[in-house]
C-alpha cells in the first residue's frame, strides 16, 4: 500500500495540465504527480492500494486523473472523501473508491497492510475490519466489469418513447 | 407535496430510476478525444448531434491565431483538429478556432441562447454548474460520461443531496458576486457542497444580473457542489429572448420556465444562511479557493489554526506562495494581472475592470491581460471602445480562450511569479508551475494592476 496524507489533493496535482493534450487513453501512469514527485514533494511507490487525505480529487473533471492512477499501478483508493466527479470517474473505469472515516484510514494506513473485498465491502488490516459503503449497481459494476453504454442501449425503446413524448428540451444546435 | 427546483427538472428528466435525459451536450477539445475513439471502436454513433455542440476553448492560444492548423504548440494542434475531425465525422456543430462564435464553452452557451432553464446540461469540464444560473442542472462529467451521452443522450446518476443558501440583504458597494461566492467557499470549506446540487437563494441573488450569476453558480464546483442553480425569473427570461438558440414559441416557454422555482415550503437536506451585507472584497491567500481572507485582512498564521491537517496545509500554502504569516493583504504585490475566464470574462466583468482603470495606467511593476470569454463578447465589448480603455492603460487584449485560467495554452505564468487573477482555482501549478494565483473579483484584479498590489476597491479613488 502506498500513503499520501494529504487532504484536498485535486486533480491538477494528479495529472497536470501539461498531459492533458494527449489524445489517447493509455500511457498517463508515467506523469501521475508529475511535480511533486520530480520535486521530492512526495514519494509514491506503485501498490495496489492508496490510502489518502479527504476530499481527494477535488477540482477539474478530468478522467486523465483516474487514468494516471490506474495506469501507475493503483487498484483501489482508501479517503475519508472524494470529490464527486472523481468519485464517479473511478467507478467508470474499474478504479475502486472507498470511503472509510478518517480515523479508519489512519488505521489502515499505519497497518501499511490491507485487503478489501468488494463482494463484503470491507477493508481488512491487520488492527481491525472496517466496512464501507457502494452503491449496489456500481458494486455490481465493478464486479462484472459491465458496458454501461450497452445497457443503456438496451432503454433504447424508453429514451425513444422519452423523447417522442416531448420530454427534450431546447432547439437544435445543429441549426443555429 | 411541495418541490425543489432540483426535484422538478430531476423528475421531468427521468427515463426511468436513475437514467436522465439530457438536453444539451457540450464538448471541447480536452475531455473528448478518447470519448470519439470509444463510440468508433464500438461502432457506434451520435445518438443527437442536434443537442450537442463544440467548441475549441483550452487550448488555444489567445495571441490571434487563425485557424486550428497555424497554432504553433504540436499537442495542442492535434488536439484541436482532431476535435474538428471528431466533430465533422459524427455529425456534431462546431465552432473552432476561426469561428465569430468560439469562445469557452460556458460563456458561448448562455451567448447563443442554448442554455435554458429547466434544461439538463452536462459538459466534460467541471465548471458547468455555470448554466446552472439559468434554472437549470448543469454538471461537470468525465470523459466515460462524456461518451455515454454521445452515444445515448442519457446518463446514469445518482440523485444528489440538496442545499440551499439563502443570501438575506444586498452586497455593499464594491462587493460583488464573486466576493459572494469565495466568501461563501471560505465559510462553507472546499468539501462544503460535496454530494449536493446547491440552490443560491435570496434578495441579493435575486438582485443580479445574468453574468453575476454565472460567476456564483460556476464557483459551486470549488465548494465541492454537483452543481449550482438559481430560479429563473424577468432578469433571466430578458436574458434568453431574441437570441438565436431561443425557443420558438417565447411565451409557451417562458409560462413554462414560470413553474421552475421551488415551492413554499419545500424542504432541502442542507439549508444554510448568510448575511449578505456582511461579505467584503475578498483575496485568496493560499493554494486551495477556500483559503481566503477580507482585502483588510492580513495572511493567516497557520499556528493559530486548530486542526493538525489544516496547519499543515496552510503552512504549505504560504511556503508555495512565497508569504509570511501577517502581512497585511494589501501588501501583497501582484506582477500579473489576468481578466478572463469562465468566471469572470463576459461584457459585464470587462465593463466593470474598465470603469476601474479608465484614465490611468497599469503600474510599472505589473503586467496586465484581458482576454475575453468569446469572439461575441470581444466584438460587443469593442463596440464599446472597452478594448481602447483596457489598452490605453496599458493591458494587452487578447483573442477568446480559457487562457491563463489553466495553462494549457502559451499564456502562463513563470516560476514564482505572482498574479491576481480573476479566474476560478489557485491550485499548485494551476496557472504555470510555481505560479503563484490569488483569484479575486474583476475590479479588484483592475485595481491591483493600477495600484501594483491589493487595495480595498471599496475606498479607492
Amino acid at each position: 500500500m502506498s500513503v499520501l496524507d494529504r487532504a484536498d489533493v485535486d486533480t491538477d496535482q494528479i495529472i497536470p495540465k501539461q498531459f492533458l493534450k494527449r489524445v489517447e487513453r493509455t500511457g498517463f501512469g508515467e506523469f501521475l504527480f508529475y511535480d511533486w514527485l520530480r520535486d521530492g514533494e512526495i514519494e509514491l511507490e506503485p501498490n495496489p492500494i492508496l490510502v489518502a487525505g479527504r476530499n481527494f480529487g477535488c477540482g477539474s473533471s478530468r478522467e486523465h486523473a483516474p487514468w494516471a492512477l490506474e495506469d501507475f499501478g493503483f487498484e483501489a483508493i482508501v479517503a475519508p472523501s472524494f470529490a464527486d466527479i472523481f468519485y464517479a470517474n473511478c467507478t467508470k473505469i474499474g478504479l475502486l473508491p472507498v470511503e472509510l472515516d478518517e480515523r479508519h484510514c489512519r488505521t489502515v494506513a499505519e497497518a501499511g497492510e490491507a485487503r478489501i473485498d468488494v463482494d463484503d465491502q470491507t477493508v481488512t488490516c491487520a488492527d481491525g475490519v472496517f466496512e464501507f459503503e457502494i452503491e449496489p449497481d456500481i458494486q455490481h459494476r465493478l464486479l462484472g466489469g459491465l458496458d454501461d453504454i450497452g445497457i443503456t442501449l438496451e432503454s433504447a425503446g424508453a429514451i425513444d418513447e422519452f423523447e417522442r413524448g416531448g420530454g427534450a428540451r431546447g432547439r437544435a444546435t445543429t441549426a443555429l | 407535496m411541495p418541490q425543489t427546483m432540483f426535484d422538478k427538472i430531476w423528475s421531468a428528466h427521468e427515463v426511468s430510476e436513475g437514467l436522465i435525459y439530457i438536453d444539451l451536450h457540450l464538448v471541447h477539445e480536452v475531455t473528448s478525444p478518447q470519448a470519439f475513439d470509444g463510440l468508433r471502436l464500438a461502432g457506434r454513433g451520435v445518438r443527437r448531434p442536434d443537442k450537442t455542440l463544440a467548441t475549441a476553448d483550452h487550448n488555444v492560444p489567445t495571441d490571434g491565431t487563425k485557424a486550428a492548423r497555424l497554432i504553433a504548440d504540436q499537442l495542442s494542434r492535434v488536439q484541436v483538429e482532431t476535435l474538428e475531425r471528431n466533430c465533422e465525422e459524427f455529425g456534431v456543430p462546431i465552432y473552432s478556432l476561426g469561428s465569430e462564435r468560439q469562445g469557452i464553452v460556458h460563456v458561448i452557451g448562455p451567448e447563443l441562447g442554448v442554455t435554458q432553464p429547466g434544461m439538463t446540461i452536462v459538459c466534460g469540464d467541471s465548471h458547468t454548474s455555470t448554466h446552472g444560473a439559468f434554472g437549470a442542472l448543469a454538471f461537470g462529467i468525465g470523459t466515460s460520461e462524456v461518451e455515454h451521452v454521445l452515444a445515448t443522450q442519457c446518463l446514469v446518476q445518482r440523485r444528489p443531496k440538496t442545499m440551499r443558501i439563502s443570501y438575506a440583504g444586498e452586497l455593499g458597494a464594491g462587493v460583488t458576486p464573486k466576493d459572494l461566492i469565495l466568501a461563501t467557499i471560505g465559510r462553507l470549506g472546499t468539501g462544503g457542497m460535496v454530494g449536493h446540487a446547491v440552490e443560491y437563494a435570496g434578495p441579493a441573488i435575486e438582485s443580479l444580473s445574468m453574468p453575476g450569476r454565472m460567476t456564483i453558480c460556476n464557483m459551486t464546483i470549488e465548494g465541492g457542489g454537483r452543481a449550482g442553480m438559481i430560479a429563473p425569473d424577468e432578469t433571466t427570461f430578458e436574458w434568453v429572448r431574441g437570441r438565436q438558440g431561443a425557443p420558438e414559441d417565447f411565451e409557451a416557454a417562458t409560462a413554462a420556465w414560470r413553474e421552475l422555482p421551488t415551492d413554499p415550503g419545500a424542504s432541502f437536506d442542507t439549508e444554510v444562511e448568510v448575511e449578505a451585507g456582511e461579505i467584503a472584497p475578498m483575496v485568496t491567500w493560499g493554494t486551495s479557493p477556500g483559503m481566503v481572507v477580507e482585502v483588510t485582512d492580513a495572511v493567516p498564521d497557520p499556528a493559530a489554526m486548530d486542526s493538525p491537517a489544516d496547519r499543515e496545509s496552510a503552512e504549505r500554502a504560504l511556503a508555495y506562495m512565497g508569504l509570511e504569516a501577517g502581512t497585511p493583504m494589501t501588501e501583497v504585490a501582484p506582477e500579473r494581472v489576468f481578466i478572463g475566464s469562465c468566471t469572470n470574462s463576459r461584457v459585464e466583468d470587462l465593463r466593470e475592470a474598465a470603469a476601474a482603470v479608465d484614465g490611468r495606467k497599469v503600474a510599472d511593476s505589473v503586467r496586465g491581460m484581458v482576454v475575453p470569454g468569446s469572439q461575441q463578447v470581444k466584438a460587443d465589448a469593442e463596440a464599446e471602445g472597452l478594448d481602447d480603455v483596457f489598452r490605453s492603460a496599458g493591458f494587452e487584449w487578447r483573442e477568446a480562450g480559457c487562457s491563463m485560467c489553466l495553462g494549457m495554452n502559451p499564456d502562463i505564468l513563470i516560476e514564482g511569479e505572482r498574479c491576481a487573477s480573476t479566474s476560478n482555482r489557485n491550485f499548485e501549478g494551476r496557472q504555470g508551475k510555481g505560479g503563484r494565483t490569488h483569484l479575486v473579483s474583476p475590479t479588484m484584479a483592475a485595481a491591483a494592476a493600477v495600484e501594483g498590489h491589493f487595495v480595498d476597491i471599496r475606498d479607492w479613488k
